[in-house]
C-alpha cells in the first residue's frame, strides 16, 4: 500500500491584510497624539486619591514654580483675541508677525513690558529664554488682567465658561499659590481645578 | 523566513535565456513588527498623558448670605507650617491645647478620625468642619495633602481659609514657622 503523504504546508502567511491595518492605525494614532508643552519651569505636581480627568479643550493653566507665575490658554482663536484686548489695555501695539508667535506659544511668563521684545526673539532663542514669570503683584494687575482677558474672550467666542487650572511644583512656597487664589478669587472664580497626580489608595 | 521567493524560474528548454521572474512575495515580518511596536507606543503615551485634576471651591469672599455660623465646638482648624508638619485645634484658638503632627496614616489622618467620631458623638450626628489654614511657610504639595487627608477621612464640610497672627504666633513657638 502506498503510504499517504502528508503535505506540508509552508509556514509564510500573507501579511498584507495585518500589515494594512496596523499602518492605519498607526497613522490614526500618530494625528491623534498631542505631545504634552513643555513646563517654562520643572514642576513635579502634587498626587491627590481622588482625580477627574479634565476637559481638553476650554481650558486655561496657570503654571506655578520657582516662585514665577506662567499663564497658558487653549485655543488659537483664544490666545488672538487676549493678546489684542491686553495690547489695547496696556498701549502696546503688536505686529502680525508678534501675534502669530504669541499664538504658538502654549504658556508663557513675560511681563508686559518685555512681551513685545519676548515675541521679537529668535524663535530658538524664545524656547531657551528664562522667562521671568507674570507680575501678580496688584499694581500693574497684569495676571488678574490676563486671565480676565482669557474668560471674556472664551465667552465671546465660544460663549461658555473657561475652566480655570493651576499646576503647581508641590516644593512651592503657599505664599506664592495663595496670591494666584486670591486673584482668582478677586474676579469671583471660587471654583477651579488644581493638576494633580492620580495617588495610589494607601 | 527572511528571503524573497524567488523560485518561479523553471528549467529551461533549448537554448534561450529567460530572464528570470521576480515572485513579488514580500516578506512583512519586521515591517509590521515595527508598526504594532510604534501602535503601542501612541496608545500607551496617549492614555497616560491625559491631565488629572482636582476640583477646588473656594467660600465666596464678597458674598455674606447663605453663610452659616460657624459653631466652635464642631470645628477642627488645621494649621499648615514648614518642614511638612501640621499642627490642630478643636474650637477657639488658645482654649484647647493644639497638637503638632505630621502627615500620614498615623498623623494627620488618625487625628482627623478620632476628632470626627467624638464630634459626632458629643453634637449627636452632626458634621465636623474642618478649616485648612496654610501658613507662609508651608508648601503646595502640604495643602494638597492636607486637602486628599479630608477626602480620605470623608469630610465634607471643609475650606481654605487665611490665617490669622495668633496662629502664626502659635506656629513659631512649636518651630514651624521658619
Amino acid at each position: 500500500m502506498p503510504r499517504v503523504k502528508i503535505k506540508r504546508k509552508s509556514t509564510l502567511t500573507d501579511m498584507t491584510a495585518m500589515c494594512d491595518v496596523a499602518f492605519l492605525l498607526l497613522t490614526f494614532f500618530i494625528m491623534t497624539a498631542k505631545f504634552k508643552a513643555d513646563d517654562p519651569v520643572p514642576v513635579a505636581i502634587p498626587s491627590y486619591s481622588k482625580t477627574v480627568v479634565l476637559p481638553e479643550d476650554n481650558i486655561a493653566t496657570i503654571t506655578v514654580g520657582k516662585d514665577k507665575v506662567f499663564f497658558g490658554v487653549e485655543g488659537v482663536q483664544i490666545r488672538r483675541a487676549i493678546i489684542e484686548e491686553m495690547g489695547k489695555e496696556y498701549k502696546y501695539t503688536f505686529t502680525p508677525e508678534e501675534i502669530n508667535i504669541f499664538v504658538s506659544l502654549p504658556t508663557f511668563g513675560v511681563p508686559m513690558s518685555q512681551l513685545k521684545s519676548f515675541l521679537d526673539m529668535d524663535p530658538d532663542k524664545i524656547k531657551t529664554f528664562v522667562q521671568p514669570g507674570i507680575p501678580t503683584d496688584s499694581v500693574s494687575n497684569e495676571l488678574f488682567n490676563w486671565i480676565h482677558k482669557a474668560r471674556e474672550a472664551d465667552r465671546a467666542l465660544n460663549n461658555r465658561a473657561l475652566y480655570i487650572t493651576i499646576k503647581g511644583d508641590s516644593k512651592e512656597e503657599y505664599p506664592t499659590i495663595g496670591k494666584v487664589i486670591a486673584i482668582l478669587q478677586k474676579q469671583k472664580v471660587n471654583k477651579f481645578s488644581l493638576i494633580t497626580a492620580q495617588k495610589a489608595p494607601n | 523566513m527572511a528571503e524573497l521567493d524567488t523560485s518561479g524560474g523553471g528549467k529551461h528548454k533549448g537554448g534561450k535565456v529567460r530572464s528570470k521572474k521576480a515572485s513579488t512575495r514580500i516578506d512583512l515580518t519586521a515591517m509590521v513588527d515595527l508598526a504594532f511596536l510604534l501602535i503601542t507606543f501612541f496608545i500607551l503615551t496617549t492614555t497616560l498623558l491625559k491631565p488629572k485634576a482636582m476640583d477646588l471651591a473656594m467660600p465666596d469672599k464678597d458674598e455674606q448670605k447663605d453663610q452659616l455660623p460657624v459653631p466652635a465646638s464642631r470645628t477642627m482648624t488645621i494649621l499648615l507650617g514648614s518642614n511638612d508638619k501640621v499642627e490642630w485645634y478643636m474650637g477657639e484658638p488658645g482654649k484647647s491645647a493644639p497638637t503638632v503632627d505630621n502627615f500620614g496614616k498615623n498623623g494627620l489622618r488618625k487625628a482627623l478620625n478620632e476628632n470626627y467620631k467624638k464630634v459626632k458623638e458629643a453634637s449627636g450626628g452632626k458634621e465636623m468642619i474642618v478649616l485648612v489654614k496654610p501658613s507662609d511657610k508651608s508648601n503646595y504639595g502640604n495643602m494638597v495633602a492636607a486637602l486628599d487627608e479630608l477626602n480620605i477621612a470623608n469630610i465634607q464640610i471643609h475650606a481654605i481659609v487665611d490665617i490669622t497672627q495668633p496662629e502664626i504666633d502659635e506656629l513659631k513657638k512649636q518651630g514651624l514657622y521658619q
